[in-house]
């Protein structure tokens, strides 16, 4: 089954709302967070999401609707 | 034994073979190199190295390379400048340029990793070697594979310019303008890593590629008459570089080639894109990606993958971390050419900027033994200078045109 690992960034307003638990509800993706740091006005996580390739994509482009910023694992590869 | 024992997990330890891999499959934290220290110690001296090719091969014994054969045999050993003038203007009694504008084979400091991504690559029986740049890198990365006989594929955003696309065509890797921005440019080329087989060497050849950078450390050890400088002065863009400086320091003091380390480490990141910088000055462990907006365009690295790493390095060693304005960037570079003869690309103007701010703050002090990193060649970026160092003085083909505009006499003259 494909999966990608992704760093996801949590905005200020969108720390308390619980985007794991909604993005696994909305899409059929398995989500793993496998490091994570949320603090009162800043949070990130590293995410494993597991399914087809097109709900992963979906997923992902969920998150981003919900205003959490999502890049590669790697952060910036580009130098 | 062989020197590599493994790559390890920062986060968690972990530890994983010598492979084309960068990320831990436990917690998803960066892979490194962890090295047999004991076993090395056994076979470096100074001598060794001293006697070693004039190239950052003479410090194999402690890179991620099997050997004997290297690929990028010129690079490194650039020169450790003793910067009497700039020291003298900034009160430094003993001031050091190490001058990577010189490095062979693309005139800057990624000579040094993309040699020794380049020949790890090989020696890991990739064909292909890839990279995602916006400058420097690319241009490296071209180079060494077209001297190597490497099929090449080199992503590049867009919208960059012409000078910058030349600079790696001209070298005939297959180079891929991607339609987006460089965000785009960022999640393809992870995509492409997790799914071809090539050497991504700043993706899954990283935990080598990134050891490059302690050459700087061991240059200027040795360069010094094996002394280790009190302050450094280092430009961050992922914060890698600063972190293999600090490694590359203690790794000289694990192997008995130095006494003691008490170098104190200092970032430095333009205004435009200090993620790294205002995290430290706020008295932060974490730092907030930007999105960047800076002349110092190597430097533009919003989402740093190891600046939390390098505030970890600079704080342990009691340093310092600061930025500068796109202003102060060119003074920079235009203080560095006055009064050094020396032409630095843009993250060279960051790093004097933040230098002479360091100093005035009486961070950095007169008496202590300083060395500032300058990484590139400004010839790279000769647009960021171009509105700020005034024209050539245009005049008749006639002596008396000469002499009036100079206001030369017959027994001397002076500048206008």
């Amino acid at each position: 089954m494909p999966n990608m690992k992704v760093h996801i960034r949590f905005p200020e307003d969108k720390i308390k709302e619980p985007v794991i638990y909604q993005i696994g509800h909305e899409f059929k993706v398995v989500t793993n967070v496998r490091r994570a740091d949320v603090r009162e006005t800043t949070g990130w996580m590293d995410l494993e999401l597991t399914g087809e390739s097109t709900e992963i994509d979906r997923a992902i482009a969920g998150l981003r609707k919900k205003g959490v910023i999502v890049d590669p694992i790697e952060l910036n590869v580009v130098e | 034994m062989a020197k590599m024992k493994a790559l390890v997990c920062r986060e968690c330890g972990k530890e994983y073979p010598t492979k084309a891999i960068h990320v831990c499959e436990m917690c998803f934290g960066p892979l490194e190199v962890k090295y047999n220290y004991e076993e090395i110690k056994k076979g470096i001296s100074r001598k060794k190295i001293q006697d070693g090719p004039h190239s950052i091969w003479r410090y194999a014994d402690l890179l991620p390379v099997e050997g004997p054969t290297f690929l990028g045999p010129h690079a490194g050993m650039t020169p450790l400048v003793r910067a009497k003038n700039l020291g003298a203007y900034l009160g430094l009694d003993e001031l050091y340029i190490k001058n990577d504008t010189v490095n062979h084979p693309t005139l800057s400091f990624k000579d040094r990793v993309v040699a020794i991504a380049i020949t790890r690559a090989r020696e890991l029986g990739f064909e292909t070697i890839a990279c995602a740049s916006t400058g420097n890198l690319a241009n490296s990365v071209a180079a060494h594979a077209a001297a190597a006989g490497m099929r090449a594929y080199v992503f590049i955003p867009g919208d960059l310019e012409a000078a910058k696309v030349l600079g790696n065509l001209i070298y005939k890797p297959n180079v891929v303008e991607v339609e987006g921005n460089y965000d785009d440019v960022n999640r393809l080329c992870s995509e492409i890593a997790g799914e071809h087989a090539w050497a991504f060497v700043n993706i899954n050849i990283r935990p080598y590629y990134a050891e490059g950078s302690k050459t700087l450390a061991f240059e200027t050890v040795e360069q010094l008459g094996w002394r280790t400088p009190d302050q450094v002065v280092i430009p961050m863009a992922s914060g890698s570089l600063l972190t293999k400086i600090w490694k590359g320091l203690h790794e000289m003091k694990a192997l008995g080639l130095v006494d003691d380390v008490r170098t104190k480490i200092n970032g430095a990141q333009a205004e435009g894109c200090s993620p790294i910088s205002t995290a430290f000055k706020a008295g932060r462990d974490f730092f907030k990606p930007v999105k960047p907006k800076t002349i110092a365009k190597s430097l533009a690295i919003g989402n740093p993958a190891d600046g939390y790493y390098a505030l970890k390095a600079t704080a342990e060693s009691k340093g310092a971390m600061d930025m500068v304005s796109d202003e102060e960037v060119v003074e920079g570079i235009k203080l560095l050419a006055q009064t050094e003869g020396i032409f630095a690309e843009t993250a060279g103007g960051v790093t004097i900027g933040v230098l002479q701010k360091l100093v005035k703050q009486g961070t950095i002090k007169k008496s202590d033994v300083t060395v500032a990193y300058i990484t590139g060649n400004g010839l790279k970026t000769q647009e960021a200078v171009t509105d700020a160092i005034g024209r050539p003085h245009r005049i008749q083909p006639s002596l008396v045109s000469f002499e009036q505009t100079f206001k030369i006499g017959k027994h001397g003259g002076g500048d206008v």
